[in-house]
């Protein structure tokens, strides 16, 4: 069977929203390995740094969220 | 359910964007679909409680005042004072609204017979952030004058050279892409949360009606993921509201601070 007859179904957006997510999966992970590394340190900061792990998490989010919002959009 | 039930369900299997637009009711067309429905329930539902939790307060509480009260004193003293300092408690009224509105509004994307959050469509996110965009925009005018809050808002603290580059950067992340930003993510979480339960609920019903049993039996571990999957939303929905609140208090901060 030649390599040219081997067809695929399905959208191209579903490729590119797994290469999307990528970028945020690592920056989520860096955002709480800091907070985790940051607790184990100095526990008392805990309280302090939490309201700033939410931010930092919701905006690194934001990127795969406008992956898969644009999935949908430019098909 | 019957087998032509499953059928139908299973037909719609790679849920798309359609499932989105529910028709419209009552032949408004345009003007009434359950998206109306849920945003007037969401406001009617938060008036009564608010009112009921505030009529005849009492020095013990009753339940339904120490939820009224709980959930005020979490947008004061979690959110508002920590970031604002003592001129927070003013801005403290709105982000109770703010939290408890977004809050219930995602919360009807798990409830029975609601099913699909009012939010998973952009212009419910994108009108809350318009408000958020005006309030901190406003505080900030009015403490600095137009021309200061500008300045403050765009000049960074760098060298001259630098700065051509650094300030159409900071105009373009502080007054577009934050208001953006802040109703986009509501809008993909709850979209996607939606999309993703779709997925696993429609794909159960297309792996039963396949023609051998052990992709079947697959559809048990769907729906079983369904369920898994419908907890994280239930954390996805804590934690946007939450973080809608706090990133709007972080803008008034940043709006209302000092020059650096």
């Amino acid at each position: 069977m030649l390599l040219a007859d081997v067809t695929i179904n399905g959208s191209l957006s579903a490729i590119g929203y797994g290469l999307a997510a990528i970028g945020p999966g690592i920056g989520v992970g860096i955002i709480f390995a800091s907070y985790i590394q940051a607790t184990a340190r100095q526990p008392e900061s805990a309280r302090i740094t939490q309201q700033w792990v939410w931010i930092g998490f919701a905006v690194v989010e934001a990127l795969a969220l406008f992956g898969i919002a644009f999935g949908f959009v430019f098909k | 359910m019957s087998s032509s039930g499953a059928g139908l369900l299973a037909s719609e299997f790679p849920p798309s964007v359609e499932e989105f637009f529910p028709p419209a009711l009552f032949g408004l067309d345009g003007w009434l679909t359950k998206f109306t429905i849920f945003a007037w329930v969401a406001v009617g539902v938060l008036i009564v409680f608010f009112l009921a939790a505030s009529r005849n307060p009492k020095i013990v509480p009753t339940r339904l005042q120490w939820m009224g009260e709980s959930i005020y004193g979490f947008a004061r003293d979690g959110i508002a004072v920590p970031n604002l300092g003592h001129e927070g408690v003013k801005f403290a009224p709105y982000f109770a609204t703010l939290f408890s509105f977004i809050l219930l509004t995602n919360l009807f994307s798990i409830v029975p017979f609601f099913q699909i959050s009012p939010n998973a469509h952009i212009a419910f996110p994108i009108l809350l952030a318009v408000i958020s965009y005006v309030i901190f925009n406003y505080v900030g005018i009015r403490k600095h004058g137009l021309v200061k809050y500008v300045k403050t808002a765009v000049v960074p603290n760098a060298p001259w050279y630098i700065l051509p580059l650094l300030i159409p950067i900071e105009f373009f992340s502080t007054f577009i892409v934050r208001p953006v930003t802040l109703s986009v993510r509501l809008f993909a979480n709850m979209f996607a949360g939606h999309m993703i339960l779709l997925v696993f609920t429609l794909g159960g019903f297309a792996l039963l009606g396949a023609n051998a049993w052990y992709i079947q039996s697959i559809s048990v571990l769907s729906w079983l993921l369904a369920i898994v999957l419908t907890f994280l939303e239930a954390l996805v929905i804590l934690l946007q509201a939450y973080v809608f609140v706090v990133l709007t208090s972080s803008y008034i901060q940043g709006a209302l601070a000092e020059e650096h």
